[in-house]
């Protein structure tokens, strides 16, 4: 049995791991700690700190004196994890892997090739975006290694051991998920179940509540999660309801996966006062740069802690020793935070605007996929509209619409460090009211207390907790619908694809540990040969029963298309070429991914089709 | 590494008193003999970078984050007050920024400075300066001109021993 409930968020920019003793009877509120990560700072410089960030710098061989890399593992280190990886890269671009998890959920190329760096030279030894991510889990397995089970004695406390809850962003499909799993089986976790992260900030907040959750929210209320991280921006609604005098939680929607996060209003900043100094003459080199980016983090969070601040100052040092003098200087006004910050990426927009979107046409999109538009609220606007429309058609929606132009939530919970920003969530407050006053709504109360930057590995780990009977459960189950394409039998015409229909495989909602029925279609597949299947979610279509067939999938806007899965059935027995009819089947694991399966018609075969392939008609290597 | 030849030579008398104690006590005559089994009987004095590196390490530390040695190290009389204070907000957020994470310090003396404090009967002479008209015996009674500062936490980094702590930055060489 495992001793500790291990929450860890594998986050784009920052991990961090909390434990949860499960031995403890009763919930324990901020007592609950967070590991201090051992990691390079400097050649040679190990030190703790509770943010592990998510860099891998590759040296080259000849790079750093020999055990200027040793970890208190691994005295043999060969590459850097961490603070030193995420500085050091800084110089050394083409030899650091950063965003690996914005990698790990982009269709658009084989996730487990060896493709980062990007911009690599050819002699750097690449990794895939699983390998990178599960290097980061893996430093944090040591870590935990290292502090809790060192000796013979506390062998049962090492992490393979443990619980580990693992967090994953909401909008994350069924391949990015499996491809999580997969990289924390390669960092060595045995025991691993997967979170939505803005779930488990909501966890934090009802444990840091307290007594005081029961208070706070209601029956009826409609919770949203705003989860703005350094590279994604995460939306949730979790419904409060009661049954038999206790309070239920289920999470009735998540958001598109939007690559828009915290990193990207630093940049903008950056890019702004960067333009001013060009102007006035003095141009910076691309370290400088990221002296300025990081300059404009400390000016816009002095800012929005101090509202009589008109100005704050930033200086970026010289590269060379020559520091007095070759300092540049600059200031971040509060006229430009506001504009580009606050009006920048969270406009007051009306609820109709739609973010300004190129719907992704299938064309070949190498780079990561960011988001076209940096309007936060845009994003807002439109899911909570579209998820009002899904909803008021649902035939058991768990809230009511009832003539309503979107989903009114009730409350909001912020995470993320962006908003340690009062400001910005006021922003999006004010938004929020305006809508819900023009559509006779009432306006939201902020659920507060949350700490924004550890709040995902908290409440992961008091999940671990919860899981063992404890408080108040989250009910959701998959926050997508998902479908196999058949191809419509008709003659060929050149230049012409026939329309694909999609078949509902997995409805919308399925729990954790269950499967769903077998949907009559059958399907041939040739033994020795591989088969794949296009595949389809859609977070709206909430009614699709399993079996269910759309006419045309491309005319259905609501339906996205992902990676497609596929299998090789083996040839026992040397019957290579031989037709076995199957039903597919859809489960939804104990640990949280979905799996596809083929079921043999006439018999007792299995396979499971793979979800981890790259886009469709996108060959070519990086 | 400076050895001092001289302090390791003993007299005769020493001698013969070392002789007769290793004589009479069998356990001291093991120690001796197993010292002069030993090839380097007694370990070299560390070099004087390895006792203080972790003042070299502060240093580094310090010049990485807040560029304070070549803030120092710069002749700073003929740049104007503007200059010389954009490189000093780098020297400050940087080097405060190591100090914060190294150290918690705290004031030794919690009242605001200019206030009338008494220190007491028993005070430790190194948590309080006395200056001006000392005279007579404590507890003083005086106005507070510093309230000083204690280290309540340390939390410096571990750091190989495999490096040289001489090389608190080292040169930088961009290849284009």
């Amino acid at each position: 049995m495992s001793h500790y409930a291990i929450g860890i968020d594998l986050g784009t920019t920052n991990c961090a791991l909390s434990f949860y003793d499960l031995s403890a009877a009763t919930a324990r509120h901020w007592q609950q700690s967070m590991l201090a990560v051992p990691q390079l700072t400097a050649p040679g410089t190990v030190e703790d700190r509770t943010l592990l960030p998510s860099f891998l710098y590759l040296p080259s061989e000849s790079e750093f004196a020999d055990g200027a890399l040793a970890l208190p593992w691994d005295k043999k280190a060969g590459e850097v994890v961490g603070e030193y990886a995420r500085t050091h890269g800084a110089k050394v671009p083409t030899r650091l892997v950063s965003s690996a998890k914005s990698w790990l959920s982009h269709s658009g190329v084989d996730r487990t090739t060896p493709l980062l760096p990007w911009q690599a030279p050819p002699e750097v030894q690449r990794v895939s975006p699983v390998e990178a991510s599960a290097r980061y889990l893996r430093h944090l397995a040591e870590a935990w290694d290292e502090k809790f089970a060192r000796t013979k004695a506390t062998a049962d406390r090492a992490i393979a051991g443990q619980e580990v809850i693992l967090t994953v962003p909401a909008s994350f499909d069924a391949a990015a998920r499996e491809l999580t799993l997969q990289a924390a089986t390669q960092a060595g976790l045995k025991n691993v179940t997967l979170l939505e992260e803005p779930q488990a900030a909501l966890y934090a907040w009802i444990e840091a509540a307290g007594d005081q959750f029961r208070k706070q929210v209601k029956a009826g209320d409609v919770i949203l999660v705003v989860d703005v991280g350094g590279g994604t921006t995460d939306l949730s609604l979790i419904a409060v309801t009661e049954q038999q005098g206790e309070l239920q939680l289920s999470r009735i929607a998540v958001g598109d996966h939007i690559l828009l996060g915290g990193d990207n209003m630093d940049l903008a900043l950056a890019h702004t006062l960067n333009q001013e100094l060009l102007a006035n003459g003095k141009k910076l080199d691309s370290w400088q740069f990221v002296s300025l980016t990081y300059g404009c983090r400390q000016a816009k969070e002095l800012l929005f802690a101090d509202l009589k601040l008109k100005k704050a100052p930033i200086s970026v040092p010289s590269r060379g020793s020559g520091l007095v003098g070759g300092t540049v200087k600059t200031e971040l006004t509060r006229e430009e935070l506001t504009r580009v910050l606050t009006d920048g990426f969270m406009p007051r927009v009306p609820i109709d605007k739609l973010p300004q979107i190129a719907r992704r046409t299938g064309l070949t999109q190498m780079a990561l996929p960011y988001a076209q538009d940096p309007g936060i609220t845009r994003h807002l606007a439109a899911f909570l509209e579209r998820q009002g429309r899904a909803l008021a058609s649902a035939h058991d929606a768990p809230v009511k619409i009832e003539g309503a132009a979107f989903v009114h939530p009730t409350a909001v919970l912020f995470n993320g460090g962006v908003f340690k920003a009062g400001a910005l969530k006021a922003r999006i407050v004010e938004v929020l009211n305006d809508w819900l006053k023009l559509d006779g709504g009432q306006p939201v109360k902020e659920l507060e207390g949350a700490d924004l930057d550890l709040a995902v590995a908290r409440g992961a780990a008091y999940y671990g907790w919860v899981r063992h009977g404890h408080g108040v459960r989250i009910r959701g189950g998959t926050a997508r619908a998902y479908y196999v394409g058949v191809e419509s039998p008709m003659p060929a015409v050149p230049g012409f694809e026939p329309p694909i229909k999609a078949l509902c495989v997995a409805p919308f909602g399925m729990e954790e540990g269950t499967q769903a029925d077998v949907p009559p279609q059958e399907f041939g597949l040739v033994t020795g040969e591989p088969t794949r299947f296009r595949f389809f979610a859609s977070s709206l279509r909430r009614d699709d029963r399993v079996g269910q067939m759309l006419d045309d999938a491309a005319q259905h806007e609501e339906l996205e298309e992902l990676a497609p899965i596929e299998t090789t059935l083996s040839a026992d027995g040397g019957q290579t070429g031989k037709l076995v009819p199957v039903n597919l089947q859809a489960a939804v694991t104990e640990v949280g991914t979905l799996e596809v399966r083929c079921l043999e018609k006439a018999g007792p075969g299995l396979w499971k089709l793979e979800l981890n392939v790259r886009m469709k008609g996108e060959e070519q290597q990086p | 590494m400076e050895r001092n030849e001289a302090a390791e030579k003993i007299s005769f008398g020493e001698r013969l008193a070392l002789g007769l104690r290793v004589l009479f006590n069998p356990g001291l005559a093991g120690r001796v003999a197993r010292a002069l089994q030993t090839p380097e009987a007694k370990p070299a004095a560390a070099a004087s970078e390895r006792v203080h590196a972790s003042g070299l390490l502060l240093l580094s530390a310090l010049q990485r984050e807040g560029r304070l040695l070549d803030f120092l190290q710069q002749e700073v009389t003929d740049f104007s007050d503007d200059e010389v204070g954009a490189a000093a907000r780098v020297v400050h957020s940087g080097c405060r920024k190591v100090l914060h994470q190294y150290f918690e310090i705290q004031a030794v003396a919690k009242e605001p400075e200019g206030t009338e404090v008494v220190v007491p009967k028993d005070f430790d002479p190194q948590h309080w300066r006395i200056t001006g008209n000392v005279t007579g015996k404590p507890p003083f009674r005086g106005t507070l001109r510093h309230h000083g500062w204690v280290t309540k936490q340390i939390r410096m980094p571990t750091v190989s021993e495999s490096l040289d702590p001489r090389i608190v930055a080292p040169a930088e060489v961009e290849i284009p």
